[in-house]
């Protein structure tokens, strides 16, 4: 460092670059977050090839690289594959940690969920079942299901 | 010496300015697979890909990793090129490289853009320093009416001079199904349009649109199996050279980056007289005025004789170098895609495959990006194997 | 694939906070110590690739701030947005396409934006952002997948970032150098369970170059050209529960690619060293089984065999890793950096005996979704 910066605080200068953003959802998600709002019910898709069920739904599938049309609806409970509970935070959680994090399997679905478990956190295993609790007032968001809980 | 490289297939979504419909990850999964119909090849044919966008349009980090389930990138080497306005033809250069090095045989190009997500203004001025610039002098319009107001005050060029050009290019994109405006505009329509910053009006300058678009590039030996007439690549040059706008204000000076880039890919292609030897051009004119200035820089014309060489005929479809028979960024600009449209549409140019905007037997092709702070890329494409 | 080699290499000390110099500098300086270092002028390059990334940098274009402090007035220039070790592999296919010299240059301030909210940004925007996931949830998770799966302790981890962090004490350029035990990275503080603040890597500033050259430039630089034997990269699926996260199929793809490129078939036998990419502890081993140094599941035993401490069998991260400084994207170019460094035996005191091929190694994405494996060699 420059021998005259070390006897002064050096500047910084605080900014923020804030655009706003509206991701278009797609016609697949679309589907999928409708159904979360108005229905209480998970979709996923199928692949058409490698049989594979993907939650959330998909539009193609990634390693056969064909389209996917096929809808099914799933369970909204599972098994709980991985999870880590968190206790740092930052302005994005939607919750105040310590919270959990899981990649849970749906019943009939073949990839994890990634969701959030907000209870029993130091009764929470992988292998253990979960259920999804939805929200009461629902946008069609991923936050429509407000977290999964230990059966 | 790296090996001969040509574009052998070529992909676009149809250009709007809202996909509702799909998420980016969809929308490159059209441009990728039309692109891979065009070459006849499936995505196991494809050995490595390369794909730009500008991250703060749709504010994702890390689009090639994001993109895998529609780029075609899973269990593949994917890698992401992004330069902004330049990116879509950084990207096409970054793909050739990846041909030309001999590791990789078959390579998909892609870059898209999603601009109805964002803000394009308000993401474009960050890219000014945020100590010096940002407060001050950022946004696209401004430094280019400067260097329009620069040009008009040198040469004497008019506002009816430019409109010419957004007459010609919105015209041209009547013959372009894919293009995202398809209306006629005149120039007394481009008169009449509101003043943005002096001279330029909202009908200088380009619309913001969603889409995306992918390129097939393949190695010497392997291209000739895949097409019937591949487009070579006889040159890619890129200047990407200032940092801060203040320093890119000597507009006397002309496109300094375009000049450079030009005599670089001049040089690299063998061409010595580029008004004759250049058979059509896909120009990213991302505002009028830069249809008569640019050319120069390009070497198409000699400075201060843009407005003669265009009001002559010569850029236009029929004339000596037709200019964005596609009907240019003008018509369609979606960023990250922008600038690989003007190389796909070279391609299309040289494989003979441009339909009703076809120009009649192309030999080479010149195809540009603009964008950052000034800068410029040329990439020549030829029906002749270098 | 012709002979191409590392015939320079550059980076500045890694430090939390950098406050008296912006990214241009930081640029510019180990630009000028890269070619000091190859003894070649800026003359003598002729194509640039800066390695930037416009989230961290919090600016649109922001390869447009460094471009001039690289070198790159009137040359061939391009930007990488991804690690430094994919940033090389661009300048690397420069060079075979015919330019004579590139230099590559990565910079990163940590100090200057936040990670979570950039990390979160590798996310879905519709599915996964609004959770709140990041890249340190994100590995914690992958943490878990592996450990629960091979029954791998938070103790075995441990030692990892006890290694690395004491190796750094051998490197100067390292931000931790420590003197750790076991029992003080099990007591540090929780982060997301079961990461630990040491099992972390901390929040760095800096920058590092490379110049990759073609034959006729290497056989003039002042120091032995290091060549580049093999290199490959792969990506994987995307979504997190797409992937059995525990095994790191696109690493394994890229480990075999590069391995094939330079004649490799038994990689523990023939490979001396090895710099990885592991921000997190459990990283290290996760790797080391995807590059086919043991079976899935046995990284954790190679370091409590000695095998990957300095003096093993295969010193892994001589340098502290990433755990010792982890400055985002110009970690995987200072990976390559301390292989070149190691088969040029002037790693100074952090020195492998004998290295003559060394493994480098950087990644993108959430939970290393996308790998580059790099070997180099000291004879072409
Ligand atoms: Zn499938």
């Amino acid at each position: 460092m420059a021998e005259w910066l070390k006897d002064v605080e050096p500047l910084t200068l605080k900014g923020r670059i804030a655009v706003p953003y509206s991701w278009w959802v797609g016609d697949t998600g679309s589907r999928f977050l409708m159904s979360l709002r108005d229905d209480r019910k998970i979709l996923g898709t199928k692949c058409p090839s490698c049989g594979t069920v993907f939650v959330p739904p998909r539009k193609n599938c990634g390693r056969c690289f064909v389209d996917i049309e096929e809808w099914v609806e799933v369970a909204a409970e599972g098994v709980i594959e991985a999870h880590t509970i968190v206790h740092y935070a930052y302005p994005v959680q939607p919750v105040k940690p310590p919270f959990a994090y899981a990649l849970i399997k749906l019943d009939g679905t073949d990839v994890g969920f990634l969701h959030l478990i907000k209870k029993d956190l130091d009764k929470i295993k992988n292998g253990l079942r979960v259920k999804a609790k939805f929200k009461e007032e629902r946008t069609g968001s991923i936050l429509d299901i407000d977290s999964f809980e230990l059966i | 010496m790296g090996r001969r490289v040509a574009i052998v297939g070529v992909g676009q979504t149809y250009h709007k300015s809202h996909r509702p419909d799909v998420t980016s990850r969809e929308m490159i999964r059209e441009a990728v697979t039309a692109a891979l119909a065009d070459a006849e090849l499936t995505i196991r044919d494809i050995d490595a890909i390369v794909i730009g966008n500008m991250d703060h349009f749709e504010s994702i980090n890390y689009v090639d990793t994001y993109s895998v389930e529609g780029s075609g990138g899973v269990m593949k080497p994917i890698m992401k090129v992004s330069t902004g306005g330049t990116t879509g033809a950084t990207v096409a250069i970054a793909a050739y490289y990846h041909v030309a090095s001999g590791l990789f045989d078959r390579v998909l190009a892609i870059g898209f853009e999603k601009n109805s997500e964002s803000d394009t203004t308000g993401a474009i001025i960050t890219c000014s320093d945020a100590i010096w610039d940002r407060f001050s002098y950022s946004g696209a319009i401004p430094s280019l009416a400067t260097e329009a107001t620069a040009y008009m005050e040198k040469y004497g060029a008019t506002q009816e001079d430019a409109a010419i050009i957004g007459e010609r290019d919105r015209n041209n994109a009547l013959n372009n199904p894919f293009a995202h405006l398809r209306r006629p505009l005149t120039v007394a329509d481009i008169m009449a349009s509101p003043m943005l910053a002096y001279p330029i009006k909202l009908g200088d300058i380009c619309p913001r649109s969603d889409g995306a678009c992918a390129c097939v590039l393949a190695a010497d030996g392997v291209a000739q199996k895949i097409a019937r007439k591949p487009a070579w690549f006889k040159a890619a040059a890129v200047r990407h050279t200032y940092t801060w706008f203040g320093d890119s204000t000597d507009y006397n000076k002309g496109l300094v980056s375009m000049q450079r880039a030009s005599k670089d890919a001049y040089q690299q292609a063998g061409i010595t007289k580029p008004a004759e030897e250049i058979d059509v051009a896909e120009l990213y004119l991302p505002y009028t005025w830069a249809g008569l200035k640019w050319i120069e820089d390009i070497g198409f014309c000699g400075p201060g004789e843009g407005v003669r060489f265009v009001r002559d005929g010569n850029t236009h479809m029929g004339g000596k170098i037709p200019v964005n028979p596609s009907g240019g960024v003008i018509s369609t600009n979606c960023i990250g895609a922008t600038a690989m449209l003007r190389v796909a549409e070279a391609a299309i140019q040289v494989m003979g495959r441009g339909g009703k905007r076809q120009v009649p037997d192309v030999k080479n092709a010149l195809a540009t990006g603009f964008g950052g702070c000034f800068w410029s890329d040329v990439v020549i494409l030829s029906t002749e194997r270098p | 694939m012709d002979n191409a080699a590392i015939v320079g290499v550059a980076q500045t000390k890694y430090e939390r906070r950098k406050k008296d110099q912006i990214l241009a500098d930081l640029v510019f300086d180990v630009t000028r110590a890269a070619l000091d270092d190859a003894g070649l002028a800026i003359g003598d390059i002729d194509s640039v690739v800066t390695v930037s990334n416009d989230f961290f940098d919090g600016r649109t274009i922001s390869g447009m701030a460094v471009g001039d402090a690289a070198g790159g007035e009137d040359k061939n220039i391009s930007t990488v947005s991804g690690d430094g070790a994919f940033g090389a592999f661009y300048g690397l296919m420069r060079v075979l396409s015919g330019y004579k010299a590139t230099i590559v240059v990565a910079h990163y301030k940590g100090s200057e934006g936040s990670v979570p909210i950039t990390t979160n940004g590798m996310f879905d925007p519709i599915f996964h952002r609004h959770l709140g996931i990041d890249a340190i949830s994100a590995a914690a998770l992958q943490a878990d997948a592996y450990m629960a799966r091979f029954g791998i302790r938070e103790e075995d981890v441990a030692q990892v970032s006890v290694k690395n962090h004491g190796n750094a004490k051998n490197n100067p350029y390292a931000q931790l150098p420590m003197d750790i035990t076991v029992a003080d990275v099990m007591k540090s503080r929780k982060i997301a369970e079961p990461l630990k603040l040491l099992d972390c890597c901390p929040i760095s500033d800096g920058a590092a170059a490379i110049i990759i050259a073609n034959e006729e430039i290497a056989a003039r630089t002042k120091k032995k050209p290091v060549w580049v034997k093999g290199v490959a990269h792969c990506c994987e699926e995307y979504f997190l529960g797409d992937r059995r996260l525990s095994d790191p199929v696109a690493l394994q793809d890229a480990a075999r690619r590069a391995y094939a490129m330079a004649g490799i078939t038994d990689p523990m036998a023939e490979i001396d060293v090895a710099e990885v990419l592991e921000p997190f502890s459990y990283m290290e081993p996760l790797w080391l089984e995807g590059l086919g140094f043991c079976k899935p599941g046995e990284g954790a035993h190679l370091i409590e065999k000695g095998i990957t401490t300095m003096g093993g069998r295969l010193p892994v991260n001589p340098s502290g890793g990433a755990l010792s400084a982890n400055p985002i994207l110009v970690a995987g170019l200072a990976r390559l950096i301390e292989a070149t460094l190691q088969v040029r035996g002037e790693a100074g005191d952090r020195q492998v005996k004998n290295a003559a091929t060394a493994l480098a190694h950087g990644f993108n994405g959430p939970c290393g979704q996308s790998h580059c494996v790099w070997i180099m060699g000291g004879k072409k």
